[in-house]
């Protein structure tokens, strides 16, 4: 345990050997990302086996930092962050491996890709309000470059409209954690320090915070109607970024919400949890139903994420330590999700086939020609509809029962939201990869570019020019998949560590002050 | 202790001493032995003569250290004083730094000796207790200022930025010296700590109101608060660039001391009450707090839609100065540490920001934003310096300029409370800071994304002195950042 936050010195570090090796080497930097983003997920994994679940927190390093506001450099770690440094372990290593294909400026790519890895590191372990935020805001800038700089479709309006949303979610949760500081004359910025201010706000007072860091972390965490920077960012940005956009950036803001917002003010949380859990079904099936006409390839999942994260937000909402569980179990599994499916549009077809386009790519036959792209497009697929066997399933009925307990109806709403995920997954699986399929025949002459349906531009290309699925994509679409299907068939390995934290003293008090 | 010494006057005010001789030494050296030197090595010869008398005024400053009040207490030596010093003393070494990888002026000697000229002006602003003695300081500072402002005859923005600066810095002068005449007037006395026995409490009469509102708007030219801040974008845009950053940074670090200690120790009773600055309450505070909300917004938005990048700077400066008002407003309660801290290193990344454009300058101009577009690919070394300060003013942790926004932000919370107006500011403060980002980003996009021009040198040439100023800087943004404390600690 005691190791884990070389994590974010390690990536740290890494990014600044990678801008200094990149200048020479493109593919040192590349090695040099691809080992410091193992050596911190081998150190997340050594933590992970070392860790004996247990409600409090272990306190990893705490030293005063800034004493004349008594911020402190308190990194910890329980059951919750846990599961989600492993994810961001996860995720940033099979990231590395989906830009393995960059070529320009490979150097700054990976310093800007590991600096914001380390941020993001850095929140998950941050036990200080104030360094909490540090590592946040840390985590923002990096994104703005790698999409402006390597990103695809209107990459700078993507970015800036990311940057811009993030920052200033950021600013509001400022404003709250300041008010609490100044408002309830907190000695400290730790969080049990300010939760104990917090307590000692006016009741109008505490409404308006929580409504201010709660929004504030909700907007990274995609809440409808904040959520239109995700769908623009993930569709701009390079695939290693959507990936870890969407897979754990997005986790930032639920973490903040559950980890900051919910245990600083729990009276603002069972105020405004009917809100809360509104907004976050409305986005569920908003974002379905938007998904489900998208012409975009990237945009389909660009709003699945959007989607899925609302799933996180209702289990939230619901504020019972079931449907939390569920909650912070459909974080890791989205992270795993998401990450594999920007990975098959994004790097896999994308950067082949050079369209996005459904209607361009339905011409194509693409089950034949990217077989592995399709198989794991499809489980993947599976996994993201919520069929069991996969993380998506275990994740989604602990959430859904755990919802039914606090509002029946909310939890009828969310249930259409599985039945349109499936809805818009499938579409986009037949029409991407089983287009045509019936229809073309391959030509024995070899020539199988030429397929007879193949009326559209991209269709004359030869078929067979697609280069082949590189090692990187092979390697980093099994660790997903692998990640996906062990969580989906023993979600006890993860559940073990969540379910023991769940009834730490902080979130307790969540738990009796909404019922 | 109210004594009038001369040894002790002496000793205190060595670094000032130091300053004064060694432009003076600039000076002679030059008429002497530069008569036939190419104009590279006489600039060489005053920039090394003009730091190491820059860095013996700062060991001087170090050594004499905190030692209260001298000379009949016109000068205060307190911790804000001594960090003051080093404070405007680093930032002119900056600015020699800057100025040696700029265009060469046409006569290096006087120009680096009135360097030295101003920052004596600056250092005795920071230490100065006495209205008389802060009126002759000020005055120093400013005329080498306006002299430094219009160096560059061969241009006519030198000169444009030189005139409109002094009118209006003349103007300012003007109004400032009515208002400590009033104050004279009122108390009898032009020592702080006695003008602060001689006002009652709350007692706000008219003429009262007459003094502070002139100290006020003499402040707010200093300051470039809006909507005293016309001159400042002509004067970024127009100075040469060593000017311009030494206007940015150094005077503005001491003109905040100065008034600081006129409005806080001097003037503690018309401060008003802080919380309640809208009400029965007021003083000075909510006038200061006017001044805060009306930068903020003027120069937040104004930004927005700037393309020249001095101009830019300039109106982040206004936005800028519009959250170090809301400090001074909210010093009283919390100390000045964090108030210091913002302005040192607000004074560093604006220092290093100028440096940057000092050398695009020389090598192909640097007017519009635009013209950084590629800086990555035509100086990795610019464009990584250039992001630091950049973030830094933008406000990204962890580089200093964060928690120097951070600390202020507290103090406002603190003083006044979240319903205060300090406090509704403070809510305004942050929130546009979301906006700042917007054209702070865009400089960036500039320097790391766009592809460069096809006028644009390939590559770019930085000086080595420069470049040492350049990465001490960026180092210093950052090592502040991660370690507030270590500025913090000092008050």
């Amino acid at each position: 345990m005691n190791l884990l936050p070389y994590t974010l010195y390690l990536s740290f570090a890494g990014a600044l050997l990678a801008l200094a090796v990149g200048h020479r080497s493109a593919a040192g930097a590349r090695v040099v990302a691809l080992l410091t983003a193992l050596a911190a997920w081998g150190l997340t994994l050594a933590a992970a086996f070392d860790f004996k679940p247990a409600p409090e927190w272990v306190t990893l390093v705490d030293v005063p930092w800034i004493p004349q506001l008594g911020i402190h450099y308190h990194l910890a770690a329980d059951g919750i962050s846990l599961t989600l440094v492993v994810l961001t372990g996860l995720a940033a290593t099979a990231g590395v491996l989906f830009s393995w294909n960059i070529e320009e400026r490979v150097g700054e790519f990976f310093a800007f890709y590991l600096a914001l890895i380390g941020g993001v590191y850095g929140v998950f372990l941050s036990a200080d309000a104030f360094l909490f935020f540090v590592f946040y805001e840390i985590a923002i800038v990096p994104k703005y470059f790698l999409i402006a700089n390597w990103g695809s479709t209107h990459r700078q309006y993507g970015a800036m409209k990311l940057a811009l949303y993030s920052f200033a979610g950021s600013a509001l949760v400022l404003a709250g954690l300041l008010w609490i500081y100044a408002g309830g004359q907190a000695s400290g910025f730790g969080l049990d320090e300010l939760t104990q201010a917090a307590a000692s706000l006016d009741r109008g007072g505490q409404l308006t915070v929580f409504a201010l860091i709660f929004t504030g972390f909700a907007v990274l965490a995609g809440m409808f109607p904040f959520h239109t920077w995700a769908p623009t960012g993930h569709v701009a940005a390079p695939t290693g970024a959507s990936m870890l956009l969407a897979g754990v950036v997005m986790k930032l803001g639920a973490y903040g919400c559950l980890r900051v917002a919910m245990p600083l003010i729990p009276a603002g949380l069972a105020f405004w949890q009917p809100v809360i859990a509104a907004l976050a079904v409305t986005g569920i099936l908003y974002a379905g139903l938007v998904a489900l006409v998208q012409d975009d390839f990237k945009f389909v999942i660009g709003y699945s994420s959007v989607s899925h994260m609302g799933f996180v937000l209702l289990g939230l909402a619901a504020a019972n330590p079931v449907a939390v569980s569920g909650a912070v179990l459909q974080m890791f599994s989205h992270g795993a999700i998401a990450g594999l499916l920007f990975a098959v549009v994004g790097r896999m077809v994308y950067e082949r086939t050079h369209t996005r386009q459904l209607g361009e790519l339905e011409k194509l036959p693409l089950h034949r020609l990217m077989p592995f792209a399709a198989v794991v497009f499809v489980v993947a697929g599976l996994a993201s509809m919520g069929m069991p066997g996969f993380s998506g399933f275990p994740a989604e009925l602990t959430l859904l029962i755990g919802t039914w307990q606090f509002s029946p109806l909310f939890a009828v709403c969310g249930a259409f939201g599985v039945l349109i995920a499936a809805a818009f997954t499938l579409r986009a699986i037949q029409i991407a990869f089983f287009g045509q399929a019936a229809a073309w025949v391959p030509c024995a002459g070899g020539d199988a570019g030429a397929g007879q349906a193949g009326t559209g531009d991209s269709a004359d290309a030869p078929a067979h020019a697609y280069a082949p699925l590189t090692w990187p994509e092979k390697t980093g679409a099994l660790l997903l998949l692998a990640a996906i299907v062990l969580i989906g068939l023993k979600p006890d390995l993860l559940l073990n560590w969540i379910v023991p934290s769940l009834q730490s003293p902080a979130l307790r008090a969540i738990w009796g002050g909404a019922q | 202790m109210n004594t009038f010494s001369y040894a002790e006057l002496a000793h205190a005010l060595q670094p000032e001493i130091i300053l004064a001789d060694g432009a003076v030494l600039v000076l002679a050296t030059d008429l002497i032995f530069g008569r036939r030197r190419t104009l590279a090595a006489r600039l060489t010869t005053s920039l090394v003569l003009g730091a190491l008398t820059l860095l013996g005024a700062l060991v001087a400053s170090v050594m004499v250290g905190a030692v209260g009040g001298v000379y009949g207490n016109q000068f205060v030596l307190d911790e804000l004083a001594v960090a003051s010093r080093a404070g405007v003393l680093v930032l002119a070494l900056i600015t020699l730094g800057v100025a040696a990888g700029a265009k060469r002026p046409r006569h290096p000697a006087e120009y680096v000796a009135l360097i030295l000229f101003a920052t004596t002006g600056f250092t005795l602003m920071a230490a100065a207790s006495h209205l008389l003695v802060a009126f002759a300081a000020l005055e120093l500072a400013s005329l080498s200022l306006y002299l430094l402002a219009g160096f560059d005859k061969e241009r006519r923005e030198s000169a444009e930025a030189a005139l409109k600066y002094f009118l209006f810095g003349g103007l300012a002068t003007a109004f400032l010296l009515f208002g400590f005449s009033l104050l004279y007037g009122l108390t009898g006395e032009l020592e702080l700590a006695r003008i602060a026995a001689g006002l009652v409490q709350g007692e706000l009469t008219p003429l009262h109101g007459l003094a502070l509102v002139m100290v006020l708007v003499g402040f707010g030219f200093k300051a470039a608060a809006a909507p005293f801040h016309l001159w400042a974008p002509d004067a970024y845009e127009g100075a040469p660039t060593p000017s311009a950053a030494l206007i940015a940074t150094a005077s503005k670090l001491a003109g905040f001391t100065l008034f600081l200690r006129l409005l806080w120790p001097g003037l503690r009773g018309l401060a008003g009450d802080p919380a309640q600055a809208l009400g029965q309450g007021g003083g000075w505070v909510t006038l200061v707090a006017v001044l805060a909300g009306a930068s903020l917004l003027l120069g937040n938005l104004a930004a927005l839609a700037q393309t020249n990048l001095r101009r830019l700077l300039a109106y982040s400066a206004i936005a800028h100065t519009g959250v170090m008002l809301l400090g001074v407003a909210a010093a009283d309660a919390v100390g000045f540490g964090g108030l210091f801290y913002y302005l040192f290193t607000y004074g560093v990344a604006t220092a290093g920001a100028f440096g940057v454009i000092a050398v695009l300058e020389r090598q192909g101009g640097c007017e519009k934003i635009t013209d950084l577009a590629g800086l990555c690919r035509r100086s990795p070394l610019l464009a990584g310096c250039l992001t630091v300060f950049v973030l830094s003013l933008a406000g990204i942790p962890p580089l200093a300029g964060f928690f120097g926004k951070f600390s202020v932000f507290v103090a406002a919370f603190q003083a006044g409370g979240v319903g205060s107006l300090l406090g509704q500011l403070s809510l305004l403060a942050i929130a546009l800071s979301a906006i700042a980002l917007y054209y702070y980003l865009a400089v960036l996009k500039q320097a790391l994304v766009t592809a460069p021009g096809p006028g644009a040198a390939t590559s770019v040439r930085v000086p080595p002195v420069a470049a040492l100023t350049l990465l001490l800087v960026a180092a210093v943004i950052v090592l502040l950042g991660l370690c507030p404390a270590l500025v913090l600690k000092q008050f």
